[in-house]
């Protein structure tokens, strides 16, 4: 494996080789000492041009995990001033080498470009409103991890698809993996020529629930409510929200999945959140076993065992 | 001096023949066979060669004064005479603005002498922002004929009435001579978030989208207005199919409105943004396969008037930006030719009228440029191998700057000679100036 930009360049094979090692991995981090040497010498970058602590520390924790080394390099808004090209950024970065490069940007495409400059492999770790695989990949692991099967399984996602990756990489993965998105929005929320992400669609959550395998939620961003796009958060949680009495309609296997950071009272109503069938936290720390794969294939194991 | 091209086809008044042509001082003094060539005349042996007359860009950014990294104007004329134009309209969006009749006299003052001739368009309003009426008249009076605020349309409503108002009491000022309002239309409050067409790319790459609506409700608005005032409107790089068919409609109504398409506009797709290269990100953005089939239908019908290459060169390193923080803008004096020759379809006759004789005409210039090779006229002609192939490379091109969104295309018809008032500027594919 090269790099990993987006989803769509894995495939369905791709997703498998990378969920059966993450199976090893989760082995070697259920260890009494969860560490092993096999990136013992290697260096990865992480290039943050985006805060985001949640991905930065998941990988950074499946890299020591490894035995790797972590060089951080933080470019948050105030260095992604339009003097410095990208370009010299990654140029930069790689002249103190490195053996593969995590990028986060705001900026759709820009691990892209990155890939296309650097020498050294590139994990996309969140482009913009693109892609997430990795986040992807933890996802599909997750409900894997259940024991369901994809081919058939209907999976909705909610919320604000136009402006997330996470729905992006998500539709596509699930999709090549064989089950059956629906994207619940309201016009608003869905990108324009939405069909062009192969899913289906629906603008009322209540018609979907009792048909859902997987309820995946999307986080709701406040700045939306400026931007026209809903009117108020209030009537979001109340026409898109999880609450209670939603939650009653799901069937009772169904799991519920989040991203991360949830937010209480929007995406899902406080008293959902400690229900049976949430999986965030496994999401979490199936990110870390995920990631440790995603690594462990990309920078290639030193001679190191698992 | 005297310089006598033989053997060539010439673009004529009676269409496309053989003939010789003679050219002395600035003119062209004699067509036809068998012509007494005095003994000091030097000869360009045209077999295998059209004549066509120079080329007329109405759109171009020479980035002099302010932006000189990327182009100035001599760089920038320099690449128009190698794509065989013999003049070009300098937009005013430069640094200071274009408003003023001393930046007009500087802009003039540079391009004196250069490889082409120059003209600034001027900004409708002050700084291009919006809110004051540039200078017209003076500007008017000192020969500036196109007004624009390209790079951005002006967004009031009530603003651009009063432009155009304004504008139709000029030509009293002008002898009657045609003042143009040149639109970039956008309504902005629909497309700044974006930075490619809004469709299906724009989807998968997740990107924010600038719609056809922005372009197509100003187009609207000014047919209204112009409807209204009787001022006439040029709208610039139309990209839409709807847009297209919005001037269809004014001109079978009867309005004074004329209109151009880029040659990008005409031959790539938002497919092309694919790979986030920002070489393609330009404004208005490419659209889709049937936008660039309803340009070309409109091109071969006549709804649009000229082929303009709104060449906008940028420093290399900020195509190195994101795609979203890129400038957008791409390379185009040298490309446009081959591109409208051999990927229209249409007879040379009709390409010599959109980059010639029509822009010639809207820019106020048809006394000495657009006229065809005839006995009498100004010598501003071009001479091209039409079935010479070529490989594009930035770097090769005569711009300060290299973003051709054709890098590595192989193309066919290249200028071999471009003549401005009788004085040859581009020498078997070298620029003289």
């Amino acid at each position: 494996m090269n790099d990993l930009l987006t989803i769509e360049d894995l495939g369905a094979d791709g997703i498998n080789e990378i969920m059966l090692t993450a199976d090893s991995m989760a082995e070697v981090s259920a260890r009494p000492i969860p560490k092993v040497p096999a990136l013992r010498g290697k260096t990865v970058a992480s290039m943050f041009f985006e805060d985001s602590t949640r991905t930065r520390t998941s990988f950074e924790t499946a890299a020591k995990r490894l035995s790797a080394d972590v060089l951080n390099f933080s470019a948050s808004s105030s260095s992604v001033n339009k003097g410095e090209s990208l370009r010299d950024t990654v140029e930069t970065i790689e002249a103190m080498g490195v053996d593969a490069i995590i990028v986060r940007h705001r900026s759709s495409g820009a691990p892209r470009q990155v890939a296309q400059w650097a020498e050294a492999p590139v994990i996309n770790a969140g482009d913009g409103w693109h892609a997430h695989p990795t986040q992807s990949l933890l996802d599909a692991y997750t409900i894997r991890a259940e024991g369901r099967d994809f081919e058939g399984l209907n999976i909705a996602i909610v919320g604000d698809v136009s402006h997330s990756r996470v729905a992006r990489s998500n539709i596509e993965a699930f999709s090549v993996l064989g089950a059956n998105v629906t994207l619940v929005a309201p016009p608003t929320l869905l990108p324009p020529h939405v069909e062009a992400l192969g899913a289906t669609v629906s603008h009322s959550l209540d018609a979907v629930l009792a048909e859902t395998d997987v309820l995946y939620l999307l986080r709701m961003q406040h700045e939306r409510m400026d931007q026209a796009l809903v009117p108020s958060l209030g009537e979001y949680h109340r026409t898109f929200g999880l609450t209670p009495e939603r939650a009653k309609q799901l069937p009772s296997n169904a799991l519920i999945m989040h991203p991360g950071p949830m937010n209480r009272g929007i995406e899902i109503s406080p008293e959902v959140i400690d229900d049976p069938r949430v999986r965030v936290l496994n999401q979490v720390a199936n990110g870390v076993v995920v990631r440790m794969a995603v690594l462990y294939l990309v920078v290639g194991s030193n001679g190191g065992v698992i | 001096m005297s310089t006598f091209l033989h053997g060539g086809s010439i673009v004529g008044p009676n269409g496309v023949e053989t003939a010789d042509v003679l050219i002395t001082g600035n003119s062209i003094v004699a067509v036809g066979t068998n012509l007494p060539v005095p003994a000091s005349a030097r000869t360009i042996d045209s077999t295998g060669m059209v004549i066509l007359p120079g080329l007329v860009d109405i759109h171009s950014h020479l980035r002099e004064p302010g932006n000189e990294e990327a182009e100035t104007i001599q760089t920038g004329a320099r690449g128009a005479a190698l794509g065989g134009f013999t003049a070009v309209v300098a937009m005013p969006n430069t640094n200071p603005t274009i408003d003023s009749p001393s930046v007009v006299r500087d802009v003039l003052a540079l391009a004196e002498g250069v490889a082409c001739e120059v003209l600034p368009a001027a900004a409708m309003t002050v700084g291009r922002k919006g809110e004051l009426l540039t200078p017209m008249g003076e500007l008017a009076a000192m020969g500036v004929r196109i007004f624009t605020d390209d790079g951005s349309g002006v967004q009031n409503p009530a603003m651009m009435r009063s432009i155009m108002e304004y504008a139709t009491g000029l030509e009293a000022i002008t002898d009657g001579e045609p003042i143009v309002l040149a639109q970039h239309c956008d309504v902005t409050a629909l497309s700044d978030r974006g930075h490619m067409h809004e469709g299906e790319w724009s989807t998968r790459l997740g990107m924010a989208g600038q719609p056809v609506i922005a372009e197509t409700l100003m187009m609207q608005r000014d047919v209204a207005l112009a409807e209204l005032t009787g001022a006439r409107i040029h709208f610039q790089h139309v990209s839409s199919a709807h847009g297209v068919e919005i001037i269809r409609s004014a001109k079978a109504s009867g309005l004074a409105v004329t209109a151009e398409a880029t040659t990008h506009h005409f031959t790539l797709t938002d497919a092309a943004c694919a790979g986030y290269d920002p070489v393609f990100k330009v404004h208005p953005p490419l659209r889709t396969s049937d936008d660039v089939a309803a340009i070309r239908e409109g091109l071969a019908d006549g709804t649009i008037d000229a082929i303009a290459t709104d060449h906008a060169p940028h420093e290399p390193h900020t195509k190195e930006f994101s795609f979203d923080h890129a400038p957008p803008g791409m390379l185009g004096f040298e490309t446009a030719l081959s591109l409208a020759l051999h990927e229209l379809g249409l007879p040379l006759e009709r390409i010599v009228e959109l980059m010639s004789v029509r822009p010639a005409e809207i820019a106020g210039i048809g006394d000495r440029h657009g006229r065809l090779i005839e006995t009498g006229n100004r010598a501003n002609l071009a001479i091209v191998d039409v079935d010479e192939t070529w490989t594009v490379a930035g770097t090769a091109m005569a711009s300060r700057s290299q973003n051709t969104p054709y890098e590595g295309r192989e193309l066919k018809g290249k200028v071999k000679y471009t003549i401005v008032e009788g004085e040859i500027t581009v020498d078997q594919g070298v620029a003289t100036r």
